[in-house]
């Protein structure tokens, strides 16, 4: 890529990178919101490592936040970034391998001294060894500007010095001309009571902007406007799987008119989710931080038992916890969401990097045949329907729901169009009707669902005891009648079945019915998206079809997938949906699998998909 | 409820078949449970009782109240969750030496130090019954069984300690067949507020027969138990002339005889229920020193429950709306262009 080039292009990527404490993910914070204001679309990936704040300097403890933006539509944040802003050394050479040639490369000159270059184990200097050789470099001396700026404001050495990240924002803010307000904004509000460090912060953003403006750095840095995308005539905002996830919660206890208790245990990278939800009690829902997995579900589990419905988030390790109770929730037939945050397993994993491998544990990993609904959300902002259909079946069906969403939708974002919630339609509940003194016994059940009367305490007419203890199937009372245990086994398979009859039949997202089916399902959205957009505008036979509905599969997805010659299935793990399938369609799949804690870059899709697919030569050549 | 409806215990016993083992302790404790209910003058559709597993988690069944029998060691857990959700009703807590030391441990540590408004009673009878007679967390030391033929040898928990440990508010013991003052002690622990945990010795005819024997038999109890009241001596034996003096060298309690080598009643330790200290010595008593039985502590202590947010939603809509817009708005709509 020349200058020119890179200039021409109408969409960017840009990763931030620098210490754990550098404040990276803040600078990509701010950066998305004055994209997103300038009318951008966008899609962000932070990418940070589990300690807090790894040992400075060092390869293992670089933060880094990019992000994808500009006039095209944008699904993923990018294979490879064409603007990197590196911090220190660690940062430039870990990310190095990753960026586009001829790729313009911004460091913080100051901090390519002896001992940093040592602390990231370079035993010569990228910036003058020719290591920079395919790329635009513009080495500025970050710290000592920034210092200078700040020098007014009376702050120590250590203080001023982190003010750094403002002073490259205001930099890379002027290069795309994009507003500083949001982020002047945000300074004010966050550090409005320490007014030094508040105007610290704002003279540093001022500064890096000046900067760009004055320093005539001629070609290699200078200023691009970026055209606004094409975006239909709604409200947006930006948001983040986990943000988006709340508001589903929220929007769908109003939806169903239910209160709810959001009952958690932090774990990586599932407790934002809880963060988001704290507070929220006007909103219709309460959090309780419980001292263990266990204790999170069950406590949602009593919730459901007292008429709020319960629902509990964590992570793989996290789910495998709660999993016993999950078994109680399906034999006591209550209405439960189990949000799983995946993270690269197994066992601790690696907690910050992401996977899908947690489909297995989802559809199938319970003891005795439990049956429990899945979903998954493909990207942030779909985070909020997902969780409006996860509640809609649990109260619906009066069943747990798992809705597998993973550590890369939780932290990235992207441009969302506001839902106008009085367009949703309600959500039905199993509950008792005391308008018309329902008398209906707790255990009858709806034909169409399965779903049992949701009677809790406080109501005289439904006094019940249950248990997870196999009850009978219309008094609930304890049985070990053999009859019986068959009747329920078949009245949870049956619930389950019923499901499918509740949700839209699989469409393709796009292609024609013909040639190489791509079937994935979660994060991986963004990525085959565009991949198979880029392979059909290059003639190939291909189609995507994006799975939400895990468990039940969606009723015609057989029959769908039978149009296909082939069905291609690129997952973050070793063949889980490719097993799923297999099993429940009895069909040949091909897997393409990834597992390097990373989401899928759209050119390793593109590339699976040439080998599989067919071009269409003809209708190419006319298109 | 309707006024007049006055509910005898029996009101409470639920239409399913007890299926405890004939002479099982558990027998008793169902009926204190029932005339403690009546005595209440409790709702049944406000008053819930929730159990984890093993024999004692079965009560709930028997009671016609609502009622949960959920998984091992969890009661706690979702017993916490139910009154969260809703603070007015009363929780009850069913679990066994097994279920609330063992492998529900946690739970109850948790629920005790948050102080959760439940009334926690824990079945100590010193075995795993429903899985035939394992020794348990509270088994003494020696205690042969299938999984330690040649005796137990780690050290038990006494539960009411342990409970202390945790910060509980209201700790009390009583033992299975007393049917005049268990009743009393479950509402005086339904009546606190906060977490109240009622140890309640019982006898596993089965599995550890006549365990508590020294503290039931009529012919040995006066002597090997004192029942402990508030602002009274601790004073115990069939002529009330045994006692318990503080020794505070040791700091430990003793038995004393009034009159004997110069004992008054003056020496005698009065019972302050507000002092976790006299709590923890109390319950630290082990043969040849009196059982220490009735309510062992109780102090005023803020309730989870009523200080967990309660605030209703009000205006929900317009609320989930305002969070929808909680970040700066692109507005591409065509108005805001004109």
């Amino acid at each position: 890529m020349t200058q020119q080039e890179m200039w021409q292009k109408t969409s960017h990527v840009v990763r931030f990178a620098g210490d754990s404490g550098d404040g990276i993910q803040l600078q990509g914070a701010q950066f998305t919101q004055a994209s997103a204001l300038t009318g951008h679309d966008l899609a962000t990936f932070p990418d940070f490592p589990a300690e807090i704040r790894a040992p400075a300097g060092t390869r293992f403890g670089v933060s880094a936040f990019q992000i994808q933006f500009g006039g095209d539509r944008i699904t993923t944040p990018g294979d490879a970034p064409d603007v990197l802003v590196a911090f220190n050394p660690a940062a430039l050479v870990v990310n190095l391998n990753h960026i586009t040639s001829g790729a313009l490369v911004i460091v913080d000159e100051s901090a390519f001294n002896e001992q940093r270059l040592r602390r990231a184990d370079l035993n010569s200097n990228p910036l003058e060894d020719g290591s920079l050789k395919d790329f635009q470099v513009c080495a500025i001396d970050i710290a000592a500007l920034t210092m200078e700026a700040v020098k007014p404001f009376g702050l120590g050495a250590k203080d001023s010095g982190r003010c750094k990240n403002f002073w490259a924002l205001g930099l890379i803010l002027w290069m795309f001309d994009q507003p500083r307000e949001p982020t002047v904004q945000w300074i004010r509000r966050r550090f409005g009571r320490e007014a030094s460090v508040m105007e610290a912060n704002l003279a540093a953003l001022n500064a890096g902007h000046a900067y760009g403006e004055t320093a005539e750095l001629g070609a290699v840095l200078a200023q691009h406007s970026i055209p606004p995308a094409q975006l239909a005539s709604v409200e947006y905002r930006t948001i983040t799987g986990a943000e988006a996830l709340a508001l589903g919660i929220v929007a769908a206890g109003e939806l169903a008119d239910v209160e709810m208790m959001f009952c958690s245990y932090p774990i990586t990278p599932a407790s934002s989710l809880l963060h988001q939800l704290t507070g929220l009690e006007d909103a219709g829902i309460t959090t309780f931080q419980a001292e263990d997995e266990i204790a999170a579900v069950c406590s949602a589990i009593g919730a459901s038992y007292a008429g709020k419905l319960g629902l509990t988030s964590s992570s793989g390790p996290g789910i495998a916890l709660k999993t016993e109770a999950l078994g109680l929730a399906v034999a006591t037939e209550l209405p439960l969401v189990i949000v799983n945050s995946q993270r690269a397993g197994p066992s601790t994993g690696m907690p910050t990097k992401t996977e899908q491998s947690d489909l297995y544990q989802a559809v199938y990993g319970r003891n005795g045949d439990t049956p429990i609904p899945v979903v998954a959300s493909r990207s942030p902002g779909d985070c909020f329907d997902t969780a409006i259909e996860a509640v809609r079946i649990a109260l619906q069906h009066m069943t747990p729901v798992i809705l597998l969403t993973d550590g890369y939708i939780a932290n990235a974002s992207e441009l969302w169009p506001l839902p106008d919630i009085d367009t949703y339609a309600a959500i039905p509940t199993a509950r008792p009707n005391p308008l018309t003194d329902d008398k209906r016994a707790v255990f009858s059940r709806d034909p169409q669902t399965e779903a049992r009367l949701w009677a809790s305490p406080g109501d005289a007419a439904h006094i019940y005891r249950v248990g997870g203890l196999e009850k009978d199937y219309d008094t609930g009372n304890i049985s070990y009648d053999s009859d019986n245990h068959q009747r329920m086994t078949d009245m949870r398979s049956r619930k389950l079945a019923s499901v499918a009859k509740f949700i839209p039949a699989q469409s393709l997202e796009q292609g024609s019915e013909r040639g190489l089916a791509v079937v994935a399902w979660g994060s991986t959205y963004g990525a085959v998206y565009q991949a198979v957009k880029d392979a059909l505008r290059e003639g190939f036979d291909v189609s995507h079809i994006h799975l939400r509905h895990l468990n039940p599969l969606p009723a015609n997805l057989g029959e769908l997938l039978a149009k296909f010659d082939r069905v291609l299935v690129p997952e973050l793990n070793t063949g889980q949906l490719a097993t799923v399938l297999r099993d429940k369609l009895q069909i040949a799949v091909i897997q393409h699998n990834q597992v390097n804690g990373q989401p899928f870059a759209v050119a390793n899709l593109k590339a699976a998909i040439r080998v599989q697919a067919t071009r269409r030569m003809k209708e190419a050549s006319h298109g | 409820m309707a006024e007049a409806l006055v509910l005898e215990p029996k009101d409470f016993a639920s239409d399913q078949e007890v299926r405890w083992c004939p002479g099982c302790g558990d027998y008793s404790i169902l009926k204190a449970v029932h005339r403690a209910l009546a005595d209440a003058g409790s709702d049944p559709a406000n008053t819930v009782f929730v159990s984890g597993i093993g024999c004692s988690s079965r009560l709930p069944y028997y009671v016609n109240t609502y009622g949960f029998h959920t998984i091992h060691g969890r009661a706690p857990a979702i017993a916490t969750g139910v009154k969260l959700a809703n603070p007015e009703l009363d929780v009850w807590v069913i679990t066994g030496d097994g279920d609330g030391l063992s492998i529900g441990g946690n739970h109850l540590l948790h629920a005790l130090r948050r102080n959760v408004n439940l009334n926690i009673l824990l079945f100590n009878n010193e075995i795993y019954g429903l899985t035939k007679g394992q020794y348990s967390p509270t088994s003494r030391v020696g205690t042969r069984s299938p999984t330690s033929p040649s005796g137990s040898f780690d050290q038990p928990v006494v539960p009411g300690v342990f409970a202390v440990g945790a910060g509980a508010t209201f700790i009390a013991r009583a033992v299975d067949i007393d049917q005049k003052g268990l009743p009393t002690l479950l509402n005086a622990g339904r009546e606190h507020e906060g977490t109240a945990f009622i140890e309640i010795l019982q006898n596993c005819i089965v599995y550890n027969e006549d365990i508590w024997e020294s503290v039931s038999s009529k012919k040995t109890a006066a002597d090997s138990h004192v029942v402990c009241v508030h602002g009274q001596p601790l004073l115990f034996g069939k002529d009330r002339k045994k006692g318990l003096r503080l020794n505070t060298q040791s700091l430990t309690l003793e038995a004393v005889v009034i009159g004997e080598a110069g004992v008054t009643e003056n020496d005698i330790k009065v019972h302050d229920e507000t002092s976790t200290t006299l709590a923890h010595l109390l319950l630290s008593m082990q043969a040849p020193l009196p059982m220490a039985m009735g309510i062992l502590h109780r102090r005023q202590g803020e309730a989870f429950d009523t200080t967990y947010r309660k605030r209703k939603p009000e205006g929900r809509r317009q609320r989930v709306k305002a969070l929808l817009r909680s970040n700066n708005v692109l507005d591409r709509r065509p108005a805001a262009n004109s």
